[in-house]
């Protein structure tokens, strides 16, 4: 019953943002139910809609994963939006520099790339954290920032497309990447290796967190920091691998987003979400949806991807703004985190932060006796 | 590069500096009331853009600047109230919360300025400066510091007033206690949960204000129009100390090196690409000194969690 209770959260919170929905529809002028309609045909009506939904769940898989695995061991990732970023910069300037190489070895090169620039942009933040007790909110906001203008720089500058240079239009993006780096994809169909990557990084992650003792031990810093120290765990070089692997996914995703793209090439409007799509904000929304458990992300990334798609389909038919997907978003976010279950979570996982940022690193035992926090969905079984 | 460094050009840099820096000092002066108490706010971002809108669609259609001003208050005070009822009442996780706020704002905002709007227009009067009587007629330093607009005036003077607030009056006692002791300032009648709720709202309405100095300078409103203003002016927080004068430094560094990135831009004598990594110095500078302050400045002992009687 408590876990039945536990799983009836998220779909709560959804009532309540299509309520929402339905409210604003209606101020809008629209009828809910065509609304729903639109909404649902534009996501999953086709197989077309739904292979256009898999494609905008493929980044939010993959962050909502990395988050999960961040926020488990108590670290807060807002950086999402800079490590996708920093993943697609890495695999595109790989892609530049090698082209040539054939395609069996460039394309894993090239999400390898991505997955570094990612660890690369989250570890920064990780070991300000454990090292040097800079909060990680700031940093991961700060690095969003720097790296939007390096990625604007770099698009601008050094790694413009020569033809743009040359027509004088200087549109900020690069050259056409190789095509030996594109995602290949089922004939007939946008369906790349993309998604079938997300989807099994977001099984690796939880067979990590799950079934490796890496995976215990960055658990066992974020259920209590002083305990897992007693126990011999290197806590900060923990807080910096659990960064760091949350934004390799992050940066695994910016690269799917460059080489599974139709243009194959990286463009900036000058801000993060311009190449993204907010999928590292998203990607939280979809994470806590998912009760920060890799593998609910995926159901829970295609929900949300299906929001976006339909959104796009409602914009259409009904003249009603896709921005509203991006309202009902907030909303889904603050109803979770509002809500009883997820909060006993997150409050726990907020008192062993305080602990990690305390000088006293004694340790204390009845922390370790108390029972799990409350294990929301991880282990949804057949009762 | 030569050329950068004339008088006039100086004093315009920090002329429009100060001018720039309004938002950010409006939104960081808030959100310092709010982390003193506790609570931390990361929803700024989103409030803003929809306190913004709400302020462009009044002066657009009403032409009447004063009442946009008004109008982003209150939308700000109620994004305020949801906020509080969220973090104080349900005990949510602040930072999370936040990120919530701040979608809402930014979706809802796009999504009325389509419906209502749809192509961008400039509203019909910006705000305008006001040269301080004999101050103004400084030769420069009148030009740099005595005639901006009344909301740059009002962000500066809100400065000791906050000051005056937190160390001086009794709320501000009480927003202190909240913040470092709260089952302390319980144990001796102080009310926590009253205390916070008035400190959020104050920062919210701020952050309101801000959007409205955001975009009645500017006069023109576009989808994400902060573009992570608001986030920067939590980091201000941070970077100075949980004090208004730090926030006020914090606030002016950003924008004086805004005012040169768009001067340099402006002037076309660096390239483009080159004032792209200019503008990376403020966050980098941020950064620096969030490295240098950690352990050097405490923040209020109770920041982000919720307050339950034992």
């Amino acid at each position: 019953m408590r876990k039945l209770l536990g799983a009836s959260i998220p779909i709560l919170a959804a009532l309540v943002a299509f309520l929402f929905g339905a409210l604003m529809l209606i101020a809008l002028g629209a009828s809910p139910w065509e609304g729903l309609r639109a909404l649902g045909s534009g996501a999953f009506g086709s197989s077309d809609r739904i292979v256009a939904t898999l494609i905008k769940a493929t980044p939010l898989i993959l962050v909502g994963a990395g988050i999960s695995i961040a926020f488990r061991t108590s670290v807060v990732n807002i950086g999402g939006e800079g490590q996708i970023v920093a993943g697609a910069l890495l695999s595109t300037m790989v892609a530049l520099a090698i082209p040539d190489l054939p395609r069996v070895l460039l394309i894993p090169i090239v999400l390898v790339a991505g997955l570094v620039g990612g660890a690369i942009a989250g570890a920064i933040p990780g070991a300000l954290k454990a090292y040097a007790s800079v909060n990680e909110i700031l940093s991961t906001i700060m690095l969003n920032i720097i790296i939007l203008q390096f990625m604007n720089f770099l698009l601008r500058g050094p790694l413009i497309d020569p033809l743009e240079v040359e027509a004088g239009t200087r549109i900020p993006q690069t050259e056409r990447l190789s095509d030996n780096a594109a995602l290949p994809a089922l004939p007939g169909s946008r369906l790349h290796l993309g998604v079938a990557i997300a989807i099994l990084a977001a099984v690796a992650a939880w067979l990590m967190l799950w079934r490796t003792p890496l995976g215990f031990r960055l658990r066992a810093v974020g259920h209590s920091p002083a305990a897992a120290r007693s126990a011999g765990i290197k806590v900060e070089r923990h807080v910096t691998y659990a960064l760091a692997i949350s934004g390799s996914l992050s940066g695994l995703a910016g690269a799917i987003l460059v080489f599974g793209s139709e243009s194959q090439r990286m463009v900036t409007d000058g801000s993060t979400a311009g190449f993204t799509g907010s999928a590292g904000f998203n990607g939280i929304v979809t994470a806590l949806f998912g009760g920060l458990h890799p593998l609910w992300t995926i159901p829970s990334a295609i929900l949300f991807g299906g929001l976006l798609t339909g959104a796009t389909n409602l914009q259409r038919v009904l003249q009603v703004p896709a921005a509203l997907a991006v309202a009902l978003n907030g909303i889904v976010v603050v109803f979770v985190v509002s809500s009883n279950r997820v909060r006993a979570r997150l409050d726990a996982l907020m008192e062993s932060r305080d602990e990690m940022n305390s000088s006293d690193r004694s340790a204390e035992p009845d922390k370790m006796s108390e029972p799990e926090p409350d294990t929301f969905f991880e282990e949804v079984k057949p009762a | 590069m030569s050329q950068f460094f004339t008088l006039s050009v100086i004093v315009s840099v920090v002329a429009s500096g100060i001018r720039l820096a309004t938002p950010y000092l409006l939104a960081s002066l808030g959100e310092t009331i709010g982390q003193r108490s506790g609570v931390l706010n990361l929803g700024v971002d989103g409030t803003m853009v929809l306190a913004a809108f709400a302020a462009y669609y009044t002066a657009l259609k009403l032409d009447n600047l004063w009442l946009a001003v008004f109008v982003a208050f209150l939308v700000g005070l109620l994004i305020g109230v949801i906020y509080a009822l969220i973090t104080v009442s349900l005990h949510a996780a602040q930072g999370i919360s936040g990120i919530g706020i701040f979608l809402f704002g930014l979706g809802f905002s796009d999504l009325l300025f389509q419906v209502w709007v749809g192509t961008p227009l400039p509203i019909p009067s910006k705000l305008p400066p006001l040269g301080i009587p004999g101050l103004s007629s400084i030769p420069q330093l009148g030009d740099a510091l005595f005639r901006h607009n009344l909301m740059t005036y009002g962000a500066f003077l809100l400065v000791p007033v906050v000051i005056f607030l937190l160390q001086k009056t009794t709320f501000g006692m009480n927003v202190r206690a909240v913040g470092e002791n709260p089952q302390a300032a319980d144990s001796l009648g102080v009310s926590v949960e009253r205390t916070r709720v008035v400190a959020i709202l104050l920062g919210s309405s701020a952050a309101g204000l801000a959007g409205a100095a955001l975009v009645l300078q500017g006069g023109i409103f576009q989808a994400n129009l902060t573009n992570g203003l608001g986030f920067i002016a939590v980091a201000i927080v941070y970077f100075g100390a949980w004090r208004p004068l730090g926030a006020m430094a914090g606030s002016l560094l950003y924008g004086v090196v805004n005012a040169i990135v768009l001067q340099l831009k402006a002037q076309g004598t660096i390239p483009r690409s080159a004032s792209d990594l200019a503008a990376m110095a403020p966050a980098v500078i941020t950064i620096l000194a969030l490295v240098f302050l950690a352990g050097r400045v405490k923040a209020p002992a109770a920041l982000t969690k919720p307050f339950t009687r034992h």
